[in-house]
């Protein structure tokens, strides 16, 4: 764990430098007027618990909807909680004003998912990757200039790019000016709302290797969300599995790749694409049946269960807590009454022919991206 | 970082630092863009020569007067008059003729630009400033500061202008001051409203997100991440606010509620010219030229200001492609 000498933050390992405890985020729907006043929520982000610790990656996947890039405005504080805590280096940061904020601000940044949208682009990219020192008033002028020219060659940009516009840049080289700009501070977490999804499959390595690099040099936390589980796989140090507003498991990532304890894990997993045609001919693919219930109105007990293929009774009454199993790891958490056990199967589905379209999220074939480190 | 850092990404996408170059590379800015493009409009430079012209008027209207030796509100009764009282028409003494009083109408037009032109560009400028502040915090705050200035700006946009001009400036008593800043409250909402569209527009953007997740303030994300995207939209209806200031002062001064007479305004002199009309032709034709001319080149700038920012917009059919 490097953190760099003189910023006087704290280095002990023990406490995590993030705590989510019993996030809630509720949207209400549709126009609250004067006189009517709408009952009706989404439940985005309902009553999740996790850590993150210094220097790890947590990965967070799920399918689209299910409230992941919820969470992570959440813990970037760009949406106030419902309800819940969150504890950053030991202070609770759930329910600070605006101004109370900013010094933590400095200490948890922020990578968008589109690489067009997240740079303006009527600014120049020097003073998009010095907006960070220019809102908090550090390092004016020249020198302000100078770490600018620093961070773009950090990032592998050409440092002379200094004044050209977003527009003038491929979607790689957008994302590398957002990584520099979250990294400009030196913060000691970044939240990544898929990354990397909206690049090309070649470029996405290379933006990834990039998030791995600054990682190692700086010490950084991340807390990566995607929806494809082979990037998730490759970069993170533990998974967080999300559906429908919930964590239902969460594990170390050989632990969850190799023991998945809940059936929509499994599920996810089969639906990774395998770049062998042979392989994927054979391989059980599982089919869950039906859509992602509304989110409007969950289901009562386990969230998952009108699609689980081993839900009884008890599924649809009780809501099943996110804990160990006696014999796993203490931090392999898994929220089902009826876990798979080591290589059970699920019954599966009717696999689709080969070639027809999967209804998966979509994803990167796993052998574009290297060997984990 | 303390220190320069260099490190070696797995794979190489040949964007690395390259030598060293001469000078930092200077990227196009879309304002840059737009007058490149602004530069090839045969309309734009036409009107843009016309606008410089009757600025030169403006500017050189004194030069003009000592030149002819006749001053803006000299009255000539003897050469300037017919002995039946008559104004003369244009003659080497009088190059544009004269009005009713013996005063010189070139002179008088040429003075009369000065007051358009200020009106013009001050109370545009003015409604301008005005309405993007206004669309700004409708658009960024919502909720209840836009529900007060959006209706604020509807019940204003539903005002009679003409009637609450009368009786505003019969209450306070006409002078260029008040025409302006009447003129600029009668334009700013329509500004106002164009500008808290697109605010609500942009401000859902990743990049306004961005800000607020560094910690920007509001008042640093409205003006310097907002206001950037929405100026083109701005300027183009600054353009083309400006001959209808240049309209509405001249109707103020036809109505006698604009510039005090003597001062010399097109819209005075139009409506004194009205009476002499089939003795004195070119008492009414030179003043209105004038305002034509001026209106009409403002007019096809704006279009044209409008095409070079946005290219896909069909000037003939009206419709984006």
């Amino acid at each position: 764990m490097t953190v760099a000498a003189g910023t006087g933050r704290t280095t002990e390992t023990g406490e995590p430098l993030l705590r989510a405890e019993n996030v809630v985020k509720h949207f209400p729907l549709g126009s609250s007027s004067l006189f009517r006043r709408s009952r009706a929520v989404v439940h985005a982000v309902d009553d999740v618990t996790f850590d993150i610790r210094r220097g790890e990656t947590l990965g967070l996947v799920g399918e689209t909807g299910c409230g992941k890039s919820t969470l992570a405005r959440c813990v970037a504080r760009l949406f106030d909680l419902t309800s819940g805590r969150l504890v950053f280096d030991g202070h609770d940061i759930s329910t600070l004003s605006r101004h109370q904020l900013r010094p933590y601000r400095r200490r948890i940044q922020m990578i968008f998912q589109d690489p067009y949208g997240s740079l303006n682009p009527r600014r120049r990219v020097g003073s998009i990757i010095g907006d960070p020192f220019a809102i908090h008033g550090i390092e004016e002028g020249g020198e302000r200039k100078s770490k600018v020219q620093n961070l773009m060659e950090l990032v592998g940009l050409n440092p002379e790019h200094y004044n050209r516009f977003p527009s003038e840049f491929s979607g790689g080289q957008r994302q590398r000016i957002g990584v520099a700009r979250a990294l400009a501070l030196q913060p000691d977490l970044i939240v990544a709302d898929e990354p990397v999804s909206a690049l090309d499959v070649s470029i996405q390595a290379q933006v990834i290797n990039l998030l791995a690099a600054v990682q190692s040099e700086f010490g950084l936390a991340y807390l990566f969300i995607a929806h494809d589980l082979s990037i998730v796989r490759h970069v993170s140090d533990r998974v967080a599995v999300m559906y429908l507003g919930k964590i239902v498991e969460i594990a170390g990532r050989h632990d969850l790749y190799t023991r998945p304890r809940h059936p929509y894990t499994k599920a996810l997993q089969s639906a990774v694409p395998v770049p062998d045609p042979d392989l994927a001919d054979k391989r059980r693919r599982i089919v869950l049946t039906g859509d992602v219930p509304s989110p409007i109105v969950p289901p009562r007990g386990c969230r998952f269960h009108p699609r689980c293929p081993k839900a009884q009774q008890r599924c649809s009454v009780e809501e099943p807590r996110l804990e160990p199993l006696a014999g796993d790891p203490p931090d392999h958490g898994v929220a089902c009454h009826f876990p798979l056990a080591d290589g059970e199967e699920l019954p599966a589905g009717a696999v689709p022919p080969a070639g027809a379209f999967a209804p998966s999220a979509p994803s990167a074939p796993s052998d574009t991206l290297p060997a984990a480190p | 970082m303390t220190q320069r850092l260099a490190i070696d990404v797995a794979v190489g996408d040949g964007l690395g630092p390259v030598g060293p170059a001469k000078r930092p590379i200077e990227g196009r800015s879309p304002w840059r863009l737009a007058f490149e493009r602004l530069r090839h409009d045969r309309v734009a430079i036409a009107s843009s020569v016309v606008i410089v012209i009757i600025a030169l008027m403006a500017i050189f209207a004194p030069v003009v007067a000592h030149l002819v030796g006749h001053g803006p509100n000299d009255q000539y009764r003897t050469t300037g008059l017919s002995p039946e009282g008559i104004p003369v028409g244009p003659n080497l003494r009088f190059l544009l003729g004269t009005d009713e009083l013996g005063r010189d109408v070139m002179v008088r037009v040429f003075y009369g630009a000065r007051i358009s032109l200020l009106v013009g560009v001050v109370a545009s400028s003015l409604a301008v400033s005005v309405g993007v502040v206004i669309g700004l915090m409708a658009g960024y705050f919502g909720r209840v500061v836009d529900t007060v200035l959006t209706r604020l700006m509807d019940v204003n946009l539903s005002l009679p202008y003409l009637v609450f001009a009368i009786a505003l400036i019969s209450v306070v008593g006409p002078s260029l001051l008040i025409s302006i800043v009447v003129i600029a409250f009668f334009s700013f909402a329509s500004v106002g409203r164009i500008v808290r569209g697109q605010v609500l527009s942009i401000k859902e953007k990743e990049y306004v997100e961005a800000a607020r997740s560094l910690g920007a303030s509001d008042v640093r994300i409205m003006f310097v991440d907002i206001l950037p995207n929405v100026l083109a939209p701005v300027i183009v209806y600054l353009t083309l606010l400006i001959p209808l200031s240049i309209v509405f002062e001249a109707t103020l001064s036809f109505l006698g509620l604009g510039v005090v007479p003597p001062t010399p305004s097109w819209g005075g002199m139009l409506a004194s010219s009205i009476d002499y009309y089939q003795v004195a032709w070119w008492y009414v034709v030179f003043p209105g030229l004038g305002l034509l001319v001026t209106t009409l080149s403002f007019n096809l700038l704006g279009d044209s200001v409008r095409d070079a920012f946005d290219p896909r917009y069909n000037r003939f059919f009206g419709t984006t492609e």
